[in-house]
């Protein structure tokens, strides 16, 4: 692939930029709408929340090693570990689940 | 320990993550027959990770620009909800001019880390925390390119997992102290595992995102309105923050849980 590739690049490196950006320096002030704040905060763990649930059980082609990591993390995490510890731990159930 | 610091060590894991998420792209574009720097290039200029995977292979088809542009927009615009989120969490420093530079750096990761550490960003915290995912993003690229497939199926399977655990991470604690992020991620979740089973229409996963959170969000916001004291600045709803990340909980539950005894549990 020769000059295509760049402008395959910038057009999807221009898309992705504008995505992000054009909203986040439109809304330069506090929202004053008490509904919208209150809908915002809750976007991240929604966000989390729906990006994990199903798809974590299907990153490792084995429900069963798949579900040992996702056991792991919810203990870990309701007992206030890390991000890394957890992320860590969890890699590590999949891993050794998936010795047998 | 100064804010940029701060930044670069909560940046870790995320930098850890994307290492072995970035692997599988530097894989993918070597064997698709993209150049190493074309694979590396295009992870350091987009950074991110369902947006590159969809561009390249549209790149390696010769598809049309506007399929390019579309498909970019679709399973890219969650974060234009990520960055109207994100602006309501920022400080007064974080100035357009910073949110020209930084805008490109927010990903999923990223964002969920600055928005619900429960107070404002300041840029340079921010700046601190895109360090190492964006390294992490770039150099496991280049070396899935380069190297190909040496690492055992075994590894990079449970590496898969990682970025998953992060999230877990970071929106289980918040359930515990709060009944209104409890409730949201329960809807959430459900209507994310309706959508990805139900057999009437095909949906890509960045519009179910999109779908979910909108919906759940703003059953939460209907039901528990923050109060007029907490703005949307990433604390955790319904509390006075004042957490010292949950350290005595993690004492509650010392030696109760070893990881390996959740292993065992999982088979």
């Amino acid at each position: 692939m020769g000059n295509e590739f760049f402008i395959y690049l910038a057009v999807m490196a221009v898309s992705t930029y504008l995505v992000r950006t054009v909203p986040f320096v439109a809304i330069s002030h506090k929202i004053k709408s008490r509904f919208i704040r209150s809908l915002l905060t809750y976007v991240p763990y929604a966000v989390l929340s729906a990006m994990t649930v199903p798809s974590i059980f299907f990153q490792t082609g084995s429900l069963l090693t798949a579900t040992a990591g996702f056991v792991t993390a919810l203990i870990l995490s309701l007992c206030g570990r890390s991000l890394i510890t957890v992320a860590f731990f969890s890699c590590l159930a999949v891993f050794v689940t998936g010795l047998f | 320990m100064n804010s940029l610091k701060k930044g670069i060590l909560d940046g870790l894991p995320i930098g850890l993550g994307y290492l072995a998420v970035s692997f599988s792209f530097g894989i993918l574009g070597t064997n698709s027959g993209l150049k190493v720097w074309q694979t590396v290039l295009i992870s350091m200029i987009n950074v991110t990770s369902a947006g590159q995977f969809a561009g390249l292979n549209i790149m390696i088809a010769m598809g049309s620009y506007v399929e390019m542009i579309i498909s970019q927009l679709v399973i890219n615009s969650r974060y234009s909800l990520m960055s109207v989120s994100l602006s309501q969490s920022v400080d007064k420093g974080f100035t357009t001019k910073y949110r020209i530079l930084f805008g490109q750096f927010v990903t999923d990761e990223i964002f969920a880390v600055a928005s619900s550490r429960g107070e404002d960003v300041g840029r340079r915290y921010f700046l601190g925390l895109c360090v190492l995912p964006y390294i992490g993003w770039s150099l496991g690229t280049f070396l899935g390119a380069v190297s190909g497939n040496i690492l055992p199926d075994s590894i990079s399977t449970s590496l898969n997992v990682a970025l998953y655990g992060m999230f877990i991470a970071i929106f289980i604690p918040p359930m515990k102290k709060a009944l209104s992020v409890t409730v949201v991620v329960l809807i959430s979740v459900g209507i994310s595992v309706f959508l990805y089973f139900q057999p009437f229409f095909e949906i890509s996963a960045g519009t179910s995102v999109i779908i979910c959170a909108v919906v759940a969000s703003f059953i939460g916001a209907i039901l528990f309105p923050v109060k007029d004291s907490d703005d949307a600045s990433g604390k955790t709803p319904g509390e006075d923050v004042s957490e010292g990340s949950g350290a005595p909980k993690a004492a509650l539950c010392e030696g109760s849980h070893t990881p390996g005894e959740e292993v065992r549990d999982g088979q």
